[in-house]
């Protein structure tokens, strides 16, 4: 059994720790970090920078599975979110998330207030670290609606959402995961181990597959939901006309950018540098290839051609799936969770086309659909104890029984129904005030220049003395 | 004078360039276009829906040149730019009223 459980707790709720023991500084003497203790915050630090860079990804595949006269606003969205993201999720979200062990929300250091941040805790991550490595995790979280909402949101409406979800919604989803609040706090006895001690069944959510991208992909859905379908996706009968991208190498390069990424966003998740970093990047690499695999296979058969755009939403579902489960099952298994994944993200897209949610770049069926997938695939293909599953051979088919899909279960219901209702609500009064979408004459004339004052591709000629 | 416009398809371009050159043309103008003849557009599927494309990717070649060489250019083209199948394209001559060599000032057959 890999006994990690302690180690997650000295890591993220460690934070919570050394609030209470440090009121001075001080706590740092206490004990001296070991030459382990410092390379665990040198790998999280630099898995934290690979998921930083995880927004290039992001930005390249809406840009490219989009027009290009709004290829300036996506841009603007995608470094919003990672300017605001980082500064709502310094000021309150790092505290809702990890201050404290209330149920419902943490109250304890707003503004990294009174952490001795360069403490290195006994086999954990320093305050610093921690806050480095959940930080990009939230601007992940947040930047995953804007391509569901590209090319026709207004600006402003996208700021103050992305500034309500880093501050408040994704922080609660955490506190309630990895903060040991709500969700955390079920738990069921399953029996008794070989030494005759107690095991329970408890979520089990290793790099966030709902934490973090199902938690984006219902605020894309919510938001796609609100804004409508853009201008001209529509026929006069309510057939689905495609809007082509304008640039599908930018956003191949951008899948690339966000696999190489997730290198960092799962094994990161191990939080130490020690011997299972690879064998999670090893299920991460496989999920992608299947689910791009799967998807190209998928999309021949149903479209006539295999078409890129949708292979590298193939790629990014399998990713998504396999965030959950990367610690948890055998290579094997990661290829069939990434291929399902492959599978369900093609007829995600199709059906989400015919109900009318006109999500450009897939992130409602990529991070959604697929991250509540991932979700799921612990409770029937968990073998190994990942630090949250507290037990070996959890899943399914390997005799675990119902309760551990039980629990995923009922974690993916509760965040779903957070997650839905705060951010309709969101969208709801934002759409009454202040407006959530732009004028048609805007949406046909291209947001950059009306919104932005900016051409994405000026030429040379455009302007004069 | 005359101006001779071709629009031809994209990857007869050089065939065209290359027969033109060795037919003695001192200089060719060309331009990315797109449009639709009796070939017509196309239909293709992205993420599952269906899209048509009526403008097809064309290139559109201007010379000017001596009244006494128009056929010979014309056909120079049509024989470089020909695959006989739909969507070849035309060519079309026109007069040229005045030509000047922006460099020298040079007027008329001198110019071109």
């Amino acid at each position: 059994m890999r006994n990690r459980a302690l180690r997650i707790i000295s890591g993220l709720g460690g934070v919570v720790a050394i609030l209470a023991i440090t009121p001075s500084v001080g706590f740092a003497q206490d004990y001296v970090p070991t030459a382990q203790d410092y390379l665990n915050n040198i790998w999280v630090f630099i898995a934290g920078v690979l998921v930083f860079f995880m927004q290039a990804g992001f930005a390249l595949v809406e840009a490219g599975l989009t027009r290009a006269k709004n290829v300036v606003n996506i841009f603007a969205k995608n470094l919003a979110d990672a300017i605001v993201g980082i500064l709502a999720f310094f000021a309150v979200g790092f505290a809702f998330a990890f201050g404290g062990d209330g149920w419902f929300i943490g109250t304890e250091g707003f503004f990294l207030d009174g952490l001795d941040l360069a403490a290195i805790p006994e086999g954990g991550l320093s305050p610093a670290t921690t806050f480095f490595f959940q930080a990009v995790f939230a601007a992940t979280a947040v930047t995953i609606a804007s391509g569901a909402m590209a090319e026709r949101t207004k600006f402003s409406a996208y700021l103050i959402f992305s500034a309500v979800m880093c501050a408040v919604i994704y922080p609660i989803v955490v506190h309630w995961t990895w903060g040991g609040g709500l969700i955390a706090d079920i738990q069921w006895s399953v029996g008794t181990d070989a030494d005759g001690a107690e095991v329970f069944a408890q979520f089990s959510d290793f790099a966030g597959s709902g934490i973090v991208h199902m938690t984006g992909g219902i605020a894309a859905l919510m938001g796609a939901f609100f804004l409508g379908p853009r201008i001209g996706r529509y026929d006069e009968n309510g057939k689905p006309r495609a809007i082509p991208g304008h640039n599908i190498p930018f956003a191949t390069l951008g899948v690339f950018i966000l696999w190489v990424g997730w290198f960092g966003f799962n094994p990161g998740s191990e939080l130490l540098a020690d011997e299972f970093v690879s064998t999670i990047a090893v299920n991460t690499m496989l999920a992608a290839a299947a689910g791009g695999f799967v998807t190209a296979v998928t999309i021949w058969l149903v479209a006539g051609k295999p078409d890129l755009a949708m292979i590298g939403n193939g790629v990014l579902a399998g990713l998504v799936a396999i965030t959950a489960p990367c610690g948890a099952v055998t290579p094997i298994w990661s290829v069939v969770i990434g291929g399902i994944a492959g599978v369900l993200v093609v007829f995600s897209v199709l059906f989400f086309d015919k109900i009318k949610i006109d999500d450009p770049v897939g992130a409602v069926s990529v991070h959604g659909v697929c991250g509540a997938w991932g979700l799921i695939s612990v409770g029937l293909f968990a073998r190994y104890d990942d630090a949250f599953l507290g037990r070996e051979d959890a899943g399914l088919i390997y005799g675990g029984g119902f309760d551990q899909l039980g629990v995923q279960a009922l974690m993916l219901l509760i965040i779903g129904a957070w997650v839905t209702a705060t951010t309709a609500a969101l969208f709801f009064i934002l759409k009454k005030t202040i407006g959530l979408r732009v004028t048609a004459e805007e949406e046909i004339e291209g947001l950059d220049l009306l919104e932005h004052g900016l051409q994405g591709y000026a030429s040379d000629m455009a302007a004069s003395r | 004078m005359k101006l001779v416009t071709a629009v031809i398809k994209p990857f007869k371009l050089d065939d065209v360039k290359d027969a033109l050159k060795a037919a003695g043309v001192a200089g060719i103008t060309v331009t990315e276009v797109r449009g639709f003849g009796r070939q017509g557009g196309h239909t293709e599927t992205y993420r599952g829906a269906e899209y048509k494309i009526d403008f097809v990717p064309k290139v559109s070649l201007s010379v000017v040149v001596a009244d006494e060489s128009v056929d010979s250019v014309v056909d120079t083209i049509v024989s470089a730019a020909a695959t006989g199948k739909i969507g070849d394209g035309k060519i079309w001559v026109t007069d040229v009223d005045r030509l000047v060599r922006i460099r020298t000032g040079e007027e008329g057959a001198d110019a071109i």
